[in-house]
């Protein structure tokens, strides 16, 4: 009934091609940016900023960079965390060697040095695919994470390998508090998204697809390999290098050689599983879960009166993990954006049933 | 590409391997013997985990992740058990564990998810992962447990005459080595003789024209999974009395990855072949290419054996995409 979409006529091409083509879409948009900007950081806590919203954040912009490589190119990476341990090190580098610099720039910097390295062991999709492709990016992530637990220079000489950050500064805006942090991030993950919205609807992002969905065939019908996959392979790392120095510098503040293991690699997989895989849409609903998870468990037992010691938590994580991405492939292999589609489907109808 | 090209990478791999070490003339011929002992004693119990993936990519072209994981299951329950029973009987019952455990994978995870991609039953073999990871601790507890062989830890001397200070050789490797060779053995026979090991070659060779003749697919997964189940329980057990069993257990076990790519996933030879390469290549580089590394760069440290098997894997794809047994694959529109 409310959410309906008769008598909203085209009548242009930008018209039709927007990215909410539908009127309530678009101010069910205006009220969340209002939410989100306005209303959250005037009522909620520190706390849940800093263990729930900047982690969402930052994670969201690293699954959508995977999610572009794995969703969009179907190039499986099983090493995406080693790329936010690039970024997180070019950026910490850059503060420390050029101290002048805008941190925006040293942003986009560390995501293009991201992007390089990225490049570099992307180049093997060229010649292998599929899951050889997924053991293969295996070699990004052990051997990036030796390479900083290893070469001195990268921690500039720290005595236990691990580096530490100052509060960010920029255009005389201290970035400290969490509220400031939380806004800083959102603004830059809407321009992230809006940027990988346009990318996949983009003649590239179409490559992708095609390459995705059938490599051979992309090539006879004039799609160039090697352009297709290392673009895909650039900006994928291009995303996960800035979300992994926002990590380091936002969210970690000071950090070992090892935050940046496989099991950061797998999360940020079962991220775009849970979430959906192809659907930007998805990252959000996928970094959500994974970020909220862990913090449910660990209060459930206590609020229904068992508590159970953290170890076994960790286990039971574990394992609920583990069972919820069997269950998620086995009903709903295209995550929860496409119970979201579902459900928008069922809206448009209610409450009548055709 | 003829088909001596296998071979020839081999031997191209134990050469540099076996003559970069001696041009640099940096060690003894007895310690160099010592290093090599240990990788390939360490590529055995590689080439056992990495028997699992292959057997169960073969038979269900599954690309198992969770082998790892079931390696690490099976030693804890092993481990566990045995402190309650004798040693034997404990491996008994781990058997119907991991028997038990390949049936519940099938009913609840491959059975549902037939006919989907290849990628998303492997992403479900990640699950299983975690899974197992937390319930083998959440069961058996999240310890160091140990599993005592009753095999002596002493490491012997030997060939004092041949070389000068003689070779340390570990009795127990030894035993391990001689163990999975058994295993292999074993392995090969029931494929290649019994009826059981016929239909698991047939469904390997063909999903649907097996299931025409008449052969139980659901049946011949249980199987290749219990047998996977039970590869991962022998590297397990003989890894655990090694190691300790703990978690790491399951982080080692991946380094089966580069082993089965390197060896080619469908390949039980390859798997055999690329483990001995990697344990000997990754053994070599960390005593011999390590200090030079650490040298050159300033490195705070060696330890690159935590990715040299992964690059070696690596560079030999680039070769040879399909691994060096692998069937080539031809792309149809």
């Amino acid at each position: 009934m409310i959410y309906r979409e008769n008598g909203q006529f085209k009548s242009s091409y930008a018209a039709d091609q927007q990215m909410l083509p539908i009127g309530q879409d678009r101010v069910f948009m205006v009220a969340l940016l209002v939410f989100v900007f306005a209303v959250l950081p005037a009522v909620l806590g520190d706390y849940v900023f800093l263990s729930l919203l900047i982690p969402f954040l930052i994670l969201t912009i690293a699954a959508i960079g995977l999610n572009l490589l794995v969703g969009y190119c179907g190039q499986i990476s099983l090493g995406h965390a080693a790329f936010m341990a690039v970024g997180a090190y070019a950026a910490y580098n850059l503060v420390l060697r050029v101290p002048q610099l805008n941190f925006l720039l040293v942003l986009v910097l560390a995501g293009l040095v991201a992007a390089a390295v990225g490049l570099v062991f992307g180049i093997p999709s060229l010649r292998i695919k599929g899951l050889y492709l997924g053991v293969a990016t295996l070699a990004a992530q052990f051997f990036i994470d030796w390479v900083f637990a290893r070469v001195k220079w990268f921690t500039n000489y720290a005595h236990s390998g691990s580096v530490q950050t100052a509060p960010i500064e920029m255009f005389g805006w201290t970035i400290d508090s969490p509220v400031e942090k939380y806004v800083f991030l959102l603004s830059l993950l809407i321009v992230f998204t809006l940027i990988a919205k346009n990318l996949v609807r983009s003649h590239i992002g179409r490559e992708w697809m095609a390459m995705r969905d059938m490599d051979v065939a992309a090539e006879v019908i004039g799609i160039r390999p090697v352009y297709a996959k290392l673009t895909a392979f650039a900006v994928s790392s291009f995303y996960c290098g800035i979300a992994g120095a926002l990590w380091g510098f936002m969210h970690l503040g000071a950090w070992e050689p090892l935050a940046f293991n496989l099991t950061l690699s797998l999360n940020l997989l079962f991220m775009i599983i849970i979430g959906g895989m192809g659907s930007v849409l998805g990252c959000y609903f996928g970094a959500a879960f994974i970020v909220v998870l862990p913090i449910v468990l660990n209060q459930v037992p206590a609020w229904i009166g068992f508590p159970i010691s953290t170890a076994m938590a960790s286990h039971l994580e574990f394992m609920i993990f583990g069972a919820l991405i069997v269950f998620f492939l086995v009903v709903e292999p295209n995550g929860l954006a496409r119970l979201w589609a579902i459900g928008k489907e069922k809206l448009r109808l209610w409450p009548f049933p055709h | 590409m003829n088909k001596n090209t296998p071979f020839i990478a081999v031997c191209v791999a134990l050469l540099v391997g076996l003559v970069l070490p001696l041009a640099t003339g940096a060690s003894a011929p007895g310690f160099y013997v010592e290093v090599l002992l240990g990788g390939l004693m360490a590529g055995v119990l590689y080439s056992l985990v990495a028997l699992g993936f292959a057997l169960i990519f073969k038979a269900s072209g599954v690309f198992n992740f969770a082998q790892g994981a079931m390696v690490l299951f099976a030693a804890l329950a092993v481990a566990r058990l045995a402190e309650r029973m004798p040693l034997w009987a404990a491996i008994l019952v781990g058997i119907v564990i991991m028997t038990l455990l390949a049936w519940f994978i099938e009913r609840l995870v491959l059975r549902p998810l037939v006919n989907q991609d290849p990628i998303a039953l492997f992403m479900a073999t990640l699950g299983v992962t975690f899974f197992l990871d937390g319930f083998g601790q959440t069961v058996w507890g999240s310890d160091i447990y140990k599993i005592e062989l009753g095999m002596t830890k002493e490491p012997v001397l030997v060939l004092q005459n041949l070389f000068q200070g003689g070779i340390l050789v570990n009795g127990e490797d030894f035993v391990a080595a001689i163990v999975a060779a058994a295993l292999v053995g074993g392995l090969a026979l029931f494929f290649q003789y019994t009826p059981t090991g016929r239909a698991l070659r047939a469904v390997a060779d063909d999903h649907q024209a097996a299931q025409s003749i008449g052969i139980p697919l659901n049946r011949m997964w249980v199987i290749v999974w219990a047998v996977a189940g039970v590869v991962a329980l022998v590297a397990g057990v003989i890894w655990g009395s090694k190691l300790g069993v703990q978690f790491s257990l399951s982080q080692v076990a991946l380094k089966a990855l580069p082993v089965v790519i390197l060896g080619g996933f469908t390949s039980v030879t390859g798997a055999i072949v690329g483990g001995l390469i990697i344990g000997v290549g990754e053994k070599m580089a960390e005593v011999f290419l390590g200090p030079v590394l650490v040298k050159a760069f300033d490195l705070a440290g060696g330890g690159i054996e935590n990715w040299f098997a992964y690059v070696l894997a690596l560079v030999f794809l680039l070769v040879r995409p399909q691994g060096l047994f692998g069937e080539k694959h031809i792309d149809r529109v």
